[in-house]
């Protein structure tokens, strides 16, 4: 019988220190057998475990897009046992992947709208995923604007600047890259997600917006969505919550009747009106 | 519907029918407990004198403890999980309570949803033949019928027993329990007075056990009605998310997965968990969404008795064994927290 807690082996194939507080890393991996990458046939917005020996497991949301390839990407902050365990290994170590897991963005909903993309921090990987994979040629035609609103603290907090570069060169994505504060070099935008989704003013007519990024950026970036006339059905974004089984069995990551590891991560705001703010 | 019945001086001789064919479990006592067990000696089983066992029979399929997987971490295959899944042997279990059986039911659901199925669950449940003794005497907690249920319900049953006195009458219900039964040279056809006597039993037994509550009106209000009522903080005041109740409960199911070392190689182990526990909910950076134990009760009720229900075709994540009502430390009430939530 089919075992859904059984990881696949990889490979880390590279690793990228992604912020100046080192607290960030990026891992590129690499499945060790070809059945295994096949199976894992994912969609942005979808997470997966990320296993240890000897550590256990954590939840992480895909970065890659599968329209890059084989490999997968995660960003991990080192927060606790396994993410710090995870920081220590090598390149070429071995690891295991179990997924993907949880739904994804709403892409059939998406589909032939703009989409307005917001985040902020750390928040990033799985948004990174989703522009990755509605610029992708297959895909582009699928959207309508696109328009990426994405603040960190510093310049050096930022995530994926190789790739934040290659947006800023295209004409097919609106890009709004901010910094809280100014910063020695830094030429780009200063100010605060809501403050810049407030200038930039995304149009809501025939769009869908999602939102990632910590509590206090969502706490007041969603009264500026309002006002840019953006419905709760229209506006989406992604919870976390403490996780081990990840197939909605083993009772704990519940926002009510809703399991965030199968029923979501991924929820419109419209949905979580209806729930206890348990998360 | 097969009947079929069996002179209690034959149980002995039953039991020993049946064993040639697969393991036999039954309630046998240990210490001053019962507990469902391989049957080595038939004396061991006193199914005169037994109500229920102490802790529900849920381990028999999701142990308390159970080795997921294992690793090595030096050597060919490093820190590579592999599978740790075992066959699991044929058993058939004697004597289980139809409130046990009708919680398997409703974690056959759990185990296995829309998407995912746990194997480990569903390979040891699906190597099981469930013989059921119907509740002639319910007890003083139990209350079955206010939870869909009564006390000879059939559900997830393959074979159902009824005490005659002299007789057991066995009313097969599945395949599996025809199975079961094929062959013996002990049970015999059932006269219809034998017949009629089952009849009167269970129909007695459904009329002691009055409905002590409803569950209409916990269906009819919203998810957020229910959560923002103003009795969680007094039905959790005494609660000392000790999480006995979780344990001892037949349909509780949460679990924790952990990797365990030992010197080159370790395995990944799950473990019965509690929504009592702060623990089960903390992030990673110290937030916890159900931080007190206002929140962590609130749960393990709207869990059983509203986002089941509303998840599961109106299926009550509970079954009225009571067993949570008998062992609490501090008293907490089911039917009193579901009379409230109903009012």
């Amino acid at each position: 019988m089919k075992n859904p807690y059984l990881p696949y082996p990889v490979r880390i194939e590279e690793t990228v220190i992604e912020t100046e507080d080192r607290n960030i890393k990026s891992f590129k991996l690499a499945f060790l057998k070809e059945e295994d990458c096949k199976a894992f046939d994912y969609t942005p917005g979808q997470f997966a475990q990320l296993s240890v020996t000897g550590k256990g497991e954590i939840p992480i949301g895909i970065a890659s897009s599968p329209t890059e390839g084989d490999h997968l990407l995660f960003t991990v902050n080192k927060m606790g046992v396994v993410t710090t365990a995870l920081h220590n290994l090598s390149e070429g170590s071995i690891m295991g992947v179990r997924g993907p897991l949880g739904n994804s963005y709403p892409f059939d909903k998406m589909k032939g709208k703009d989409v307005t993309i917001i985040g902020g921090g750390y928040a990033f990987t799985t948004l990174r995923s989703t522009i990755v994979y509605m610029l992708d040629g297959k895909n582009r035609a699928d959207f309508g604007k696109i328009t990426l609103i994405y603040g960190a603290r510093t310049p050096g907090m930022l995530l994926y600047k190789e790739t934040l570069e290659e947006w800023s060169k295209r004409d097919d994505i609106s890009y709004n890259v901010t910094v809280d504060r100014d910063a020695p070099g830094w030429t780009g935008r200063v100010g605060f997600v809501p403050a810049v989704t407030e200038q930039v003013a995304p149009s809501s007519e025939n769009a869908i917006a999602v939102i990632c990024g910590p509590p206090i950026m969502i706490k007041f970036t969603l009264p500026v969505m309002v006002k840019l006339g953006f419905t709760p059905e229209q506006t989406i974004t992604s919870l976390e919550n403490r996780m081990k089984c990840g197939i909605g069995i083993c009772g704990r990551c519940n926002v009510g009747p809703e399991y965030v590891c199968k029923d979501g991560p991924v929820f419109s705001m419209a949905q979580l009106k209806e729930m206890p703010q348990e998360y | 519907m097969e009947y079929m019945r069996l002179n209690k001086k034959n149980l002995a001789a039953f039991i020993e029918e049946l064993k040639q064919k697969c393991e036999v479990w039954g309630p046998v006592k240990e210490g001053d407990q019962v507990k469902f067990a391989p049957v080595s000696n038939v004396s061991d089983v006193d199914l005169e004198q037994f109500k229920n066992t102490t802790m529900s029979p849920k381990e028999i399929f999701f142990p308390q403890s159970e080795i997921m997987l294992s690793f090595k971490r030096e050597g060919e295959g490093a820190n590579i999980y592999r599978d740790e899944q075992s066959v699991p042997s044929k058993k058939a279990i004697f004597g289980i309570r139809p409130c046990d059986a009708r919680a398997f039911r409703i974690l056959d659901m759990i185990f296995k949803n829309d998407q995912f199925a746990d194997n480990y669950w569903l390979t040891k449940r699906d190597a099981v033949t469930l013989v059921g003794l119907g509740c002639k005497e319910p007890c003083s907690t139990c209350f079955c019928t206010s939870v869909n249920s009564h006390p000879f319900d059939e559900t997830g049953l393959d074979v159902m027993v009824t005490d005659l006195g002299e007789h057991y009458l066995l009313r097969v219900l599945t395949k599996k329990g025809r199975e079961l039964l094929a062959g013996s040279h002990v049970l015999r056809e059932p006269s219809e007075a034998n017949i009629e006597a089952y009849k009167t039993v269970r129909k007695n037994a459904e009329d002691a056990m009055t409905v002590q509550f409803g569950t209409d009106k916990v269906n009819g209000k919203t998810v957020l009605e229910l959560f923002n009522e103003d009795y969680w903080q007094r039905i959790s005041e005494p609660c000392l998310n000790c999480s006995t109740c979780s344990y001892v409960c037949p349909t509780c199911h949460c679990f924790d997965i952990q990797d365990e070392v030992f010197r080159e190689g370790g395995q990944r182990i799950r473990n019965w968990e509690s929504c009592m526990s702060w623990i089960f909910t903390v992030h990673a950076t110290g937030h916890n969404p159900r931080p007190g134990k206002k929140e962590r009760v609130r749960q393990r009720f709207m869990h059983k008795f509203k986002y089941i229900p509303m998840k599961r075709d109106g299926e009550i994540g509970c079954v009225g064994c009571g067993r949570c009502v008998t062992m609490c430390p501090v008293n907490i009430d089911v039917r009193e927290v579901v009379k409230q939530m109903n009012s």
